[in-house]
C-alpha cells in the first residue's frame, strides 16, 4: 500500500494501483488517472462506464466484470474495448478509484 | 400442518439437501414433505468429466439414475421448469403443472452458455473446437484426441466464474501427460488461455501454478478476453484484437444459471444467477426462497466441495426458518479441491472467503500436503469418486472434516514456518 497525490488530493492505493478507500474519489482524479493510462479526454461514454462501476460497487461490494459490464451498463463489451483499451474492466476500476473486481474466483 | 420443500435440481446440491433435510425430520418426525425437480434422471459425477477425453472414464462410472441417489421417501419429478412464481409461492412445471411449496431451493447448477460467444458453436464446433465441460462434449473430444498427431492445442476458459476453475489447468497437465505416453509431446504445442491476469485468481496458488504450467512447457497468454472462436480458421480473436491460432481448441464456454431462472420475475441477475446471502444462503429473492451451489452468486468457487460444505449450514438454516428462529448458521466459503497434475500426481488446495489456498498440509500438520505434487493426493482424488457415491450424497460429513475451514496446519505468507505450524 501507498499513498500518492493526485489531482491535488492524498489517496491510497494497494500494489497494483487500486484504490484502498473508494470514497477518496473524485471526478478530478479520474480525468489525471484516465491521461495517465493515454486516455486524452473522457467522453460521455467514459463517465456513463465509470458512474455505472461506481454504483456497482457501493451496492454490491464489488465492481463488475467484462460480461457483466457488457450487459448492464448500456455499453457493448466491443466499444468497452474502444473506451478501454487495456481491459475495461480493470482499467476503468482503477479510473473509477474501486478497487480490481473479483468477479474470478 | 404438512410443510412443504421443494427442491430444484437433483444434482449434487439437491440431492445432498433432501437427504439431510430427510434424515433431520424423519429422526424429529415431523411432518414435512420433500420433493426434487430436475429435467432428467441422469445424475453426473461432474469431476469425472475431466478424465474423459483421456480415456480414463466412461459414462458407464459417472452417470446413475437422479431417484436412485435420493431417499426413497423424497419425492423425485422429471420435468422440465418453466418458472418460479414468487409472489404466489409455486413452481410452474414445462407441462403446466404447478407445485406449491413452503419452502422453495434452488439447486439447478449452472449451464454452458455457447451463444455468448460468437462462433463458437459454428463452423468446426466439434471437429476442431470442443468443450470437456457436457458429456457429449467430453466424449467427442476423447476421440478427437486420440486423432490428434501433432500440432497446436489451445485450452480457453471465456470468463469466469466457471465450474471448477482450476479443472482447465488440470486438463493441461493432463494433456501434457497423455501425449508424452503417447511419444508425440514434441510435436504437440500446448497453451493456456485465460481471462485473468495469472494462472489462477489467488496469488500464492497461482504462483505454484504458473510454475507447474512452466515446468510441464505449457505457454501461458493472460489477460485474454474471446470476443470471437473462428473455428474454420483456426484461431480465437480476442476483444482487444489479439489472435490465438490453433489446430485443436478446447474451450469452457461462459457459464450462466439456469434458463427458467430468466424467466422467473426477480429470482436471478443478469446471468441468471440468484443473488444468495453468502453467509445464510437465504435468497434476496424472497424469505423462503433459499439456493445452493452453483446456482448461486456467492463469490466462492462453482465446486462440488463448496456445495457439500454448504450443504449443512443450509440444511440447519431452512430447519430454523420452518420453525419460525432467526437463521444463524452462516457459511465462510470453504472450499477444497484436489488437482489433477497428470504423471499419477495431485496437488490439493484448502481455503475460504478470507483465506486463499496456502502451502501446509490437510487438515492438521499430519496430513496431505497443500499446494505441493504428491502421489497421496492422486489417490486422493480416485478415492473421491467412491466418497462421493456414498456419502457425500446421502448427506454424510467426511471424518474430520466440517464446513469451516480447518486453520491448523497452513503455512501463511510471511509467517516462520515452525509458527505457522502451531
Amino acid at each position: 500500500m501507498s499513498t500518492a497525490t493526485i489531482a491535488g488530493t492524498a489517496v491510497e492505493l494497494n500494489d497494483e494501483g487500486f484504490f484502498v478507500d473508494p470514497t477518496q474519489w473524485t471526478r478530478d482524479i479520474a480525468i489525471e488517472l484516465a491521461a495517465a493510462d493515454g486516455i486524452v479526454s473522457l467522453t460521455d461514454q467514459h463517465w456513463q462506464v465509470i458512474d455505472f462501476m461506481r454504483k456497482e460497487y457501493f451496492e454490491k461490494g464489488t465492481g463488475p466484470t467484462v460480461r457483466v459490464l457488457g450487459k448492464t451498463s448500456g455499453v457493448s463489451v466491443k466499444d468497452l474495448y474502444q473506451l478501454f483499451p487495456k481491459g475495461p474492466a480493470k482499467m476503468a476500476a482503477r479510473i473509477a478509484g474501486i478497487p480490481k473486481p473479483k468477479g474470478c474466483i | 400442518m404438512t410443510q412443504r420443500i421443494v427442491i430444484l435440481g437433483g444434482g449434487t446440491g439437491g440431492t445432498l439437501v433432501a437427504n439431510r433435510l430427510h434424515r433431520h425430520y424423519h429422526r424429529a418426525d415431523r411432518d414435512v414433505t420433500i420433493t426434487v425437480i430436475d429435467q432428467d434422471n441422469h445424475h453426473l459425477y461432474q469431476p469425472g468429466l475431466l478424465f474423459v477425453p483421456f480415456g480414463l472414464a466412461h459414462r458407464q462410472e459417472i452417470v446413475r439414475p437422479r431417484h436412485e441417489q435420493l431417499h426413497k421417501d423424497v419425492e423425485f419429478i422429471e420435468c422440465g421448469i418453466d418458472q418460479v412464481n414468487r409472489e404466489r409461492d409455486i413452481v410452474v412445471l414445462a407441462d403446466g403443472r404447478e407445485i406449491a411449496y413452503d419452502l422453495l431451493v434452488i439447486a439447478t447448477g449452472s449451464r454452458l452458455a455457447l451463444d455468448e460467444t460468437e462462433g463458437l458453436d459454428g463452423p468446426g464446433w466439434n471437429e476442431k473446437v470442443f468443450t470437456f465441460y457436457d458429456l457429449p462434449g467430453a466424449t467427442a473430444l476423447e476421440a478427437a484426441l486420440a486423432d490428434f498427431d501433432g500440432g497446436r492445442l489451445v485450452v480457453n476458459v471465456v470468463d469466469m466464474p466457471i465450474k471448477c476453475p482450476v479443472a482447465p489447468l488440470e486438463f493441461c497437465f493432463l494433456a501434457d501427460w497423455y501425449f508424452t505416453e503417447r511419444g508425440i509431446r514434441d510435436k504437440v504445442e500446448i497453451t493456456y488461455v485465460t481471462p485473468l491476469d495469472g494462472a489462477f485468481t489467488k496469488p500464492v496458488a497461482s504462483e505454484a501454478l504458473a510454475s507447474l504450467l512452466e515446468e510441464k512447457g505449457v505457454r501461458l497468454v493472460t489477460e485474454f478476453n474471446t470476443g470471437e472462436v473462428d473455428g474454420a480458421g483456426g484461431r480465437l480473436i480476442g476483444y482487444d484484437g489479439r489472435e490465438v491460432p490453433f489446430d485443436l481448441a478446447v474451450v469452457i464456454p461462459l457459464h450462466s444459471g439456469a434458463e427458467y431462472v430468466g424467466r422467473s420475475e426477480g429470482l436471478g441477475d443478469e446471468l441468471n444467477f440468484v443473488p444468495t446471502n453468502k453467509s445464510t444462503l437465504q435468497s434476496l429473492a424472497k424469505q423462503n426462497i433459499f439456493a445452493i451451489g452453483d446456482a448461486t452468486n456467492v463469490p466462492a468457487s462453482k465446486a462440488g466441495s463448496v456445495t457439500h460444505f454448504e450443504g449443512e449450514v443450509l440444511v440447519d438454516n431452512i430447519v430454523r426458518f420452518l420453525e419460525g428462529r432467526d437463521l444463524c448458521s452462516t457459511f465462510d466459503g470453504h472450499a477444497n479441491c484436489f488437482i489433477e497434475t497428470g504423471f499419477g500426481k495431485a496437488l490439493l488446495i484448502d481455503f475460504n472467503y478470507e483465506t486463499e489456498p496456502l502451502p501446509g498440509h490437510f487438515p492438521s500438520r499430519v496430513g496431505m500436503p497443500l499446494l505441493k505434487e504428491s502421489r497421496m493426493n492422486h489417490l486422493g482424488k480416485l478415492m473421491f469418486q467412491w466418497f462421493y457415491w456414498h456419502a457425500l450424497l446421502q448427506g454424510r460429513n467426511m471424518p474430520g472434516i466440517g464446513a469451516d475451514m480447518p486453520e491448523h496446519g497452513k503455512q501463511h505468507p510471511n509467517t516462520a514456518p515452525e509458527e505457522a505450524l502451531v
